[in-house]
């Protein structure tokens, strides 16, 4: 049964040290800022973040890397023009990266949610991402053996949900929302509001609230300008 | 240097005119994911008539051109984080039904950008190898292999006048014999199990090509070669 929470600090809210801590968003399309401000607060540290990139400009994932509370990084794109804080820890050997295809990525992510123990994908096969990693032909074509990601916490931003914690989101904010939410433990969530059960269109919830656990509005989220080109 | 490399800029296609020759080659109704960088050009010159479907592996259908002014929606970006627009049809979904997609063989297309190509279609485009450089994949090496084909669009040469199309990549690979076709600005090579082909030659004659390549070339161009 989901908690709508009043506060920020509430629904981050028990995160404790060395947590793994999935993190939507690509850039900053979907990224949680203020419940990640909410984790820095927290005072939270020794953290493995699961998120697609290394944090953007100063704000949001930026900040909780450039506070020293991440001890490792699992993701596909780190470095970009504004990833200077992850850059920083990265060159000083103060923070570890395992680095996983965007695909790749997004499936770990999925299977766990899926109860899928393991599985054979073609991407990566032959590369420097899949040294050491059991190898498989099937019908001719070469795969790779990839374990499912997991974490006790997943924050995601989402558009809106109702009072029961089924989700909708906005456009290419969707990105990881929905698959995180699946593969944590505990789910927590901000969105813009809150309606009663039943004003959303079922046809349209993109996340049922089955897999959301704690929802916190926050009305107007930051949203920074990104710059052009910076990287995947 | 030969003398070719030192008058590529002159001698060649420009970027837009090797985008519009690419656009020129996807056929319509097609699904195609265009990389980040040069490939992006390439959707300047494909019409609405088209019916070409733009992907975005952020998770689209449908993609329209870049958004500007009033239009900009900081919760619709594409792959390289610009903002964008949608077009009628559009569609969304999440990272891992977007790569699901591609990797299931529904995309008909998608052009990226090389640091090298091989000879057997190796595709190298990720990440340089210096020490120092922090890699980044991003979608990459999905991207390599999940399209029906996978074009690379590139300068042949690099800016020191190296060749970016040799016999074995010695940049970190990005995927195994994964690339059908290299458009590039003096040539369009065609990459199969008989070797590579050159299919059309822009500004430069089949045997120059060859000289500049320390490849075999097979000669597709329909016209005569003149070494």
């Amino acid at each position: 049964m989901v908690s709508i929470l009043e506060s920020l600090a509430a629904a981050v809210a028990g995160i404790p040290d060395g947590a793994t801590v999935m993190i939507g968003g690509f850039g900053t399309a979907g990224q949680p800022v203020e419940l990640i401000d909410a984790l820095v607060r927290s005072g939270a540290t020794g953290l493995t973040v699961v998120s697609n990139n290394a944090g953007n400009g100063d704000a949001g994932l930026a900040a909780l890397i450039g506070a020293g509370r991440v001890r490792k990084m699992v993701c596909s794109f780190p470095r970009q023009a504004d990833s200077w804080h992850f850059d920083k820890k990265y060159r000083d050997g103060e923070i570890e990266l395992e680095l996983v295809p965007q695909g790749n990525l997004a499936e770990r992510i999925r299977a766990t949610g899926a109860g899928i123990g393991a599985f054979y994908t073609p991407t990566g096969y032959g590369t420097l991402l899949a040294e050491g990693k059991e190898v498989r032909q099937i019908e001719g074509r070469d795969y790779v053996l990839e374990y499912p990601l997991r974490a006790d916490y997943a924050l995601v931003k989402a558009h809106r949900a109702d009072e029961l914690g089924n989700l909708v989101y906005r456009k290419t904010a969707r990105n990881f929302g929905p698959i995180m939410a699946a593969a944590a433990t505990t789910t927590v969530v901000q969105v813009q509001d809150v309606v009663p059960a039943g004003a959303l269109d079922p046809e349209i919830i993109v996340t049922p609230c089955i897999y959301v656990d704690r929802i916190v509005r926050v009305p107007a989220p930051a949203q920074a300008p990104e710059p052009a080109g910076a990287g995947q | 240097m030969s003398a070719i490399a030192a008058g590529t800029a002159a001698r060649g296609l420009s970027k837009d005119e090797l985008a519009a020759r690419v656009a020129r080659d996807i056929p319509r109704g097609a699904f195609v994911n265009l990389g980040i960088g040069l490939p992006t050009r390439i959707s300047n010159y494909l019409t609405p008539d088209s019916g070409v479907m733009l992907h975005t592996e952020n998770g689209m259908l449908g993609m329209g051109p870049e958004a500007h002014g009033d239009a900009v929606d900081l919760d619709l970006i594409n792959a390289g984080k610009v903002p964008v627009t949608e077009l009628p049809g559009a569609s969304y979904f999440h990272h891992a039904d977007s790569f699901a997609m591609m990797r299931g063989g529904h995309l008909d297309i998608c052009v990226l950008g090389a640091y090298q190509v091989s000879a057997r279609g190796d595709l190298a485009n990720w990440h340089t190898g210096r020490p120092g450089d922090i890699p980044a994949v991003g979608g990459a090496m999905d991207l390599a292999l999940g399209a029906k084909e996978t074009f690379v669009m590139m300068n042949l040469l690099s800016r020191d006048g190296v060749p970016k199309l040799v016999p074995d990549c010695t940049y970190p690979l990005t995927g195994l014999r994964c690339v059908s076709r290299v458009y590039t600005d003096l040539a369009v090579f065609l990459i199969g199990d008989e070797g590579v082909a050159v299919r059309d030659l822009f500004g430069c004659t089949f045997g120059e090509l060859a000289d500049l390549l320390e490849l075999t070339l097979l000669d597709r161009t329909g016209r005569q070669g003149s070494q």
